[in-house]
């Protein structure tokens, strides 16, 4: 657990080790193979993680951990604990459908529902985890999400157009929506930008920053500035020689872009490789 | 450097296998559309109102017959064996895409296979050996089943690949949201997969609306009005088969119009499916 206490003092806002999300000696198996070994960190409450590595390091692995996606795969399981607010989501008797509404996530490529109007699409985590819903409560629901994730305003016209007619940053912004209405507590963020352009990835940086203050959020990005430019805590991934990943350093985001204590990050960080 | 020889003989050879190709296109074309015409030419003539509102004229001979009991029955067995091969279908393909281990999805593809495969005329036996045989009757209900039996992998074998190429990033989509497994492929994959499963339902409909070998000795055929689903029941097929063997000039004629009449089915059916998907595309 060597990796806490630098987080601590990133954050500087929780010395007495107040983490919404600590992961205790987890690995991540497809099959046989472990992709990812033994990562140990604690993420603070209303902070933004990023997890940075090279291609094939098992950041999106590591992500897909956090809410009990990585089992989805045929033969993938995981081992370790994982806490969220102290209690093991790996437990026995933990139901992974209710950690995914805890834990929400957005994805690499935006994928809102193509048979689902724009609204639908913000409430479908409400509506398709119940029997009934009124609709006038679900309005609210999504005309808040919308707000919060500010698409509402280039949207509220086309509510009951197809999620997919919007354009990709619009999509991406939409997911984002979708998450929020669930109420989650963390929500990861898998490569969120790479399938977009400047202008839209800008637009979903700023509102990260804003979400930051309602959530915590945990983002895998290849993009080295967009980490610096966003987050508080930066984790550096790399394969190891067993071509398992590993954490190989963790800490403030400005500790490890300017004064990284392995020697591996200041090579990647320097753009020696990667 | 190749030798003017070799040059020659490598675009004989090129030219060669076009043209067998183009030859194969162009026999294929030719046989739907004379098939087509043939039918269109010799039944159109004998096609008219009388044939779809009348019970066949006795004696023989008798202007204004027509196939009102075969059409109404060929539509009920037809129905009732779409009523039953759909859901079995569905769930069939449903647990084929999305909740069958891949050994065990591998098996049950393949059986599907297989009884896809299987001779109409064996499945007819089938029916006959368990419904026909027990009820001491042909019936309807057991040309039902035949014609289910027949439709049901085209229908489970549609709906698997329909649901495939639903994106796995949807599921995704899904499940991180916090909804159950069951309940994202019911809101989720199926309308994403509406059309091509409706296609193949409709396709499926088409295939046993024309198949004759498995009523022989199931709905067996009749001359009277619908009444039960336990007793004999007049097909279209089935009477275009004994109608054409026979040797009455106006059978034969009948023969040609129920030819037409189930051919422009199937072609607008085949229309009908080919539209749906175009709407999908767009």
């Amino acid at each position: 657990m060597d990796t806490c206490p630098q987080t601590e003092n990133a954050q500087g806002q929780n010395p007495n080790g107040n983490h919404i999300l600590i992961t205790k000696n987890l690995n991540a198996y497809y099959g046989s193979f472990l992709a990812v070994r033994d990562v140990n960190m604690a993420i603070a409450p209303n902070s933004i993680t990023a997890i940075i590595g090279p291609s094939g390091c098992g950041k999106s692995t590591l992500i897909r951990c956090f809410n009990r996606m990585h089992e989805v795969a045929h033969g993938a399981r995981v081992t370790g604990q994982l806490l969220l607010d102290g209690e093991d989501i790996y437990g026995t008797g933990i139901d992974p459908v209710s950690v995914r509404t805890r834990i929400g996530m957005v994805f690499q490529k935006p994928n809102p529902f193509p048979t689902m109007s724009v609204i639908d699409n913000v409430v479908a985590g409400l509506k398709l985890s119940r029997i009934w819903s009124r609709r006038r409560k679900m309005e609210e629901i999504a005309e808040r999400c919308l707000r919060q994730a500010a698409l509402w305003d280039e949207v509220k016209d086309k509510l009951k157009q197809s999620g997919t007619s919007l354009s990709g940053g619009q999509q991406q912004r939409l997911c984002i929506a979708r998450a929020l209405a669930v109420k989650p507590e963390v929500i990861l963020m898998d490569e969120p930008c790479s399938a977009l352009d400047p202008i839209a990835t800008l637009k979903i940086e700023d509102l990260m920053h804003t979400l930051a203050k309602d959530f915590t959020i945990v983002i895998v990005t290849h993009n080295m500035q967009q980490a610096g430019r966003v987050s508080d805590a930066t984790a550096f991934m790399m394969m190891g020689d067993d071509r398992a990943g590993q954490l190989v350093e963790y800490g403030a985001t400005k500790q490890i872009f300017t004064n990284p204590k392995d020697k591996r990050t200041e090579d990647y960080i320097s753009g020696l490789f990667g | 450097m190749l030798g003017a020889l070799t040059l020659i003989i490598r675009k004989g050879f090129n030219f060669m296998m076009v043209s067998l190709c183009v030859l194969g296109a162009v026999l294929a074309m030719t046989l739907v559309c004379m098939m087509l015409g043939y039918i269109l030419v010799h039944g159109i003539t004998f096609f008219n109102l009388d044939f779809i509102t009348n019970e066949a004229a006795f004696p023989i001979g008798t202007p204004g017959g027509g196939m009102r009991n075969e059409i109404i029955g060929t539509a009920i067995i037809v129905s009732l064996g779409t009523l039953i091969a759909v859901p079995v279908g569905l769930f069939a393909g449903i647990f084929l895409s999305e909740f069958a281990s891949p050994t065990v999805a591998s098996s049950v593809r393949f059986a599907a296979d297989i009884l896809s495969g299987v001779p109409s005329i064996v499945v007819g036996i089938f029916a006959y050996a368990i419904i026909v045989r027990p009820m001491h009757s042909f019936s309807a209900i057991s040309a039902a089943v035949a014609l289910a039996i027949i439709m049901l992998p085209v229908v489970a074998r549609t709906t698997e690949e329909s649901m495939r190429l639903v994106p796995g990033s949807l599921r995704e989509a899904a499940l991180a949201l916090g909804i159950t497994r069951w309940r994202s492929v019911l809101s989720v994959v199926i309308p994403g997969a509406m059309t091509g499963i409706v296609t193949g339902v409709i396709l499926g409909m088409a295939r046993i609306a024309g198949e004759t070998a498995p009523l022989l000795f199931t709905a067996f055929g009749s001359n009277f009005s619908f009444e039960s689903l336990s007793e004999p029941i007049a097909a279209l097929p089935l009477q275009i088969y004994r109608y054409a063997m026979s040797p009455y000039q106006d059978w034969l004629q009948q023969a040609w119009a129920g030819a037409f009449l189930l051919a422009m089915m199937v072609l607008v059916v085949s229309l009908a499916v080919r539209f749906i998907s175009r709407k999908r595309g767009s």
